[in-house]
């Protein structure tokens, strides 16, 4: 099988996977205990902190390690808006979020939070004049994500975030689950995000892993509340294993982020080109967008009727977004760019992640053909096996 | 090349009358051993200021972020030098601003003509720059009170130095410029933030601490050594005495009624460190002692414990309110290692009901049935000596990480 659904996840990596299993056989204490086992877990654990606080320009203190990308939205989302009510109850976010943006908006909305959504163009990019009119001076977290999930639009957040800072005292918080490893991904002062979560199974680190991370010393409120871990922010007995994981992950990833890129955009400009001529088959994704990430459509077909084509050839990838393929719906995302009719039910994404070769690529390109050949009536499906 | 050198502005020191050359040697050899590191350092010394630069821009970045903790600078400014020629003044203001987040902030220049030969005047000299520099770079105002950024020229005869920021230092007396003390060092928050104190008005800090194995754990020890680490990045070295101390703590237990055991505890302290002051000549001892904090801390309790020795007793820390120290024990980094929870030989055996006024007379009747100078002077041999800052040992975790 080829596998291209590395948005969806990736296969953690054996580095990863061996300092997972060691860090689990050797410093197994709990680094919150006195004894000297648990103060060597504990300086372990700092190490890991002051790793991705190094790759990512903050100081320790202000990386928290979570379960993965869900909860770090859910946390610096909700943390910061409840704790930060004083300065008033609103929040914006794009129409283009993940769902676990999007949702945790809508849970604030039930606690009073007015809820502001700003508009995409055909590329999923923001329209910042937009952002620029929904901000007030009660706004007080603006979530808009680095790279798109789905179509792999990429947002200026340098820009936005200056609109956000001059224009009113909201935080501004990134979602960069898609992004990490493959643009970079820091904080930059007042000309960058306020906050940013990063999730460890995209970048060949583990399921149950993430990042929440602030930019400095800043109001917010903690949503697992217990023993006081993770500066108070997270409590419950801290995973080390875990944390060493991704941040094995996150170095990793930033170490040949340049290398993997190259060939990404390789390959993205090379299925562009392929997709580009071709009869209805619409193109979401652009070579201004995600080094990893093509989205196209076939027009008529459902999605899922690609993917299980596809995959009877040996080539695995997915509905716009795994974690609503199985609804059946039309994505939020597709919605908001505004798909030409009849494409809007058939989006897939192709992704690409680490160990994949040149001649996957081509072997996608000729199963996607021959997939077009077939809904077109062109073949028949038994002549194809 | 972007910025040529640091400006230091001296502290109290400019005030010094005969001693002058004494502190600002001393700041100087302070610097140098501070930011050993940095190889290629170099320092100037005038009257009222010293120069340092480097070649290497990380070393320069790094002095910038690291000066604010040296004690005897008021503060210093990053500076850029040019030619005193007016072209090249115009071209160094404008590069400097533009470096900032000017846009909307106000601005002035701020002209000092050392050079009194130079062919404009200070008033005509400010014009003719912040022209440049308000015509070069739009989107800011003119402020001559309180401006965001002010840019300070001045020129000299040999060249002109520019510079936008003036970050305060930590003012106080440079490290070693008023003798040595010896400090009573616990691990709670208020001894490092004594020795904090001390070391910003010039006395250089050794430290003793009572280590009493088994009941309190390598682990205290070890929290004690970093909390010397770190108070040792605010100028020099800090020699650590540990002094093994389970003997003496249980015979006192023995010895006297419980209600005064931690008195006499404090009291036996003293005489050691008292003993430990004489061979390392120190001039005084110092506590963290702080007026009402806890039973050991009445009047009446200093008086007992100071009743054993005639060295000058310092306690920086007496009048302060317990939020103070925090915030300083915060500011100097030394907070978060302090609370972590190890027993340390106070907390050991601490009696139900403390005595709050013990008085002088009785503690040395209940304190003259057992002879402690054998055991005091042991302990002193025995002690263990660690010097700090030491190079950080870090454990080996790359393979996992």
């Amino acid at each position: 099988m080829i596998y291209l659904d590395h948005s969806a996840t990736t296969k953690p990596s054996a580095d990863v996977m061996k300092a997972f299993v060691q860090a689990n056989e050797r410093y197994y204490a709990n680094p919150a205990s006195l004894h000297e086992m648990g103060v060597e877990v504990n300086i372990l654990l700092n190490r890991s902190r002051e790793q991705i606080a190094g790759l990512i320009h903050t100081e320790p203190e202000h990386v928290i390690f979570t379960s993965g990308g869900s909860e770090s939205n859910n946390f610096l989302i909700k943390g910061i808006a409840r704790a930060n009510t004083h300065r008033g109850k609103h929040i914006i976010v794009s129409s283009i979020e993940h769902a676990s943006v999007l949702e945790t908006a809508r849970a604030l909305e039930k606690e009073g939070f007015h809820v502001d959504y700003v508009d995409v163009d055909k590329h999923g990019i923001v329209d910042l004049n937009n952002l620029k009119a929904k901000l007030t001076k009660d706004t007080v977290v603006v979530s808009i994500m680095h790279v798109n999930n789905e179509i792999g639009a990429i947002q200026p957040i340098e820009e936005i975030a200056k609109i956000v800072h001059e224009g009113s005292r909201a935080f501004y918080h990134v979602d960069a689950v898609q992004s990490f490893g493959k643009l970079p991904v820091y904080f930059n002062g007042e000309l960058g995000p306020d906050a940013i979560s990063v999730s460890g199974h995209k970048i060949n680190g583990l399921k149950g892993t993430g990042i929440a991370a602030l930019r400095k010393r800043t109001t917010i409120e903690a949503i697992i509340h217990g023993g006081g871990q993770e500066m108070g922010l997270r409590s419950g007995t801290v995973a080390v294993p875990q944390d060493v994981a991704i941040a094995k992950a996150a170095r990793l990833a930033e170490q040949h982020r340049t290398e993997n890129v190259q060939q990404y955009i390789k390959w993205r400009n090379a299925i562009h080109t392929f997709l580009d001529p071709m009869e209805d088959v619409y193109v979401l994704s652009s070579n201004e967008g995600a080094p990893h990430i093509v989205s196209c459509s076939i027009r008529g077909i459902k999605g899922e009727v690609i993917v299980n084509a596809m995959q009877r050839q040996g080539v695995i990838v997915s509905t716009s977004s795994a974690c609503h393929s199985k609804d059946n719906q039309i994505s939020h995302v597709v919605q908001a760019v505004g798909v030409p009719d009849g494409f809007a039910r058939g989006v897939i994404r192709i992704s690409f992640g680490q160990g994949l070769t040149d001649a996957d690529i081509e072997k996608f390109k000729e199963a996607f053909s021959n997939v077009v050949k077939q809904v077109r009536g062109e073949i028949k499906t038994h002549e194809m096996a | 090349m972007k910025w040529h050198e640091i400006l230091v502005r001296y502290g109290e020191i400019t005030t010094k009358g005969r001693n002058r050359n004494q502190f600002i040697n001393r700041l100087r050899d302070n610097l140098k051993s501070t930011f050993k590191d940095l190889e290629g350092m170099k320092i100037r010394l005038e009257r009222d200021r010293l120069y340092i630069n480097s070649p290497s821009d990380d070393d320069m970045n790094a002095l910038i972020e690291r000066l604010p903790d040296v004690f005897g600078i008021q503060s210093f400014s990053p500076v850029a030098e040019c030619a005193t020629d007016l072209e090249a003044m115009k071209a160094l203001g404008k590069e400097i601003v533009a470096d900032l987040n000017y846009e909307g902030k106000s601005f002035k220049v701020n002209v000092k003509r050392s050079y009194k030969k130079f062919e404009l005047e200070t008033y005509e000299l400010n014009r003719v720059i912040a022209s440049h520099v308000l015509s070069e770079l739009p989107g800011m105002t003119v402020e001559m009170k309180n401006p965001d950024i002010e840019l300070r020229v001045e020129v000299r005869e040999e060249a002109t130095y520019m510079s936008v920021d003036v970050i305060p230092g930590a003012a106080g007396l440079p490290v070693g410029s008023n003798g040595k003390a010896l400090l009573l060092l616990s691990g709670g928050i208020d001894s490092p933030v004594a020795a904090y104190l001390m070391m910003k008005r010039g006395v250089t800090v050794e430290a003793i601490h009572f280590f009493s194995p088994p009941f309190t754990s390598d682990q205290s020890l070890g929290k004690v050594k970093e909390l010397s680490q770190i108070v040792s990045k605010f100028g020099g070295k800090i020699r650590l005495h540990v002094i093994p101390f389970t003997e003496i703590q249980q015979t006192i237990q023995q010895a006297v009624p419980k209600n005064v055991t931690m008195t006499t505890t404090r009291r036996l302290m003293m005489q050691v460190a008292d003993l430990v002051r004489e061979e390392t000549k120190c001039k005084a001892l110092v506590t963290g002692e702080n007026l009402g904090q806890v039973a050991s801390q009445t009047l009446d309790s200093l008086a007992a414990i100071n009743a054993v020795t005639n060295t000058p007793i310092l306690r920086p820390l007496i009048t302060y309110d317990k939020l103070e120290i925090i915030d300083i024990a915060q500011k100097i980094g030394t907070y978060e290692t302090s609370i972590i929870p190890f027993e340390d030989c106070c907390t050991v055996f601490t009696p139900a009901n403390p005595k709050t006024k013990p008085r002088i007379e009785k503690m040395e009747y209940y304190e003259s049935f057992t002879d402690f100078d054998e055991m005091i002077a042991k302990a002193v041999r025995n002690r263990e000596i660690h010097d700090f800052p030491k190079k950080e040992v870090k454990a080996d975790f790359d393979d996992l990480l």
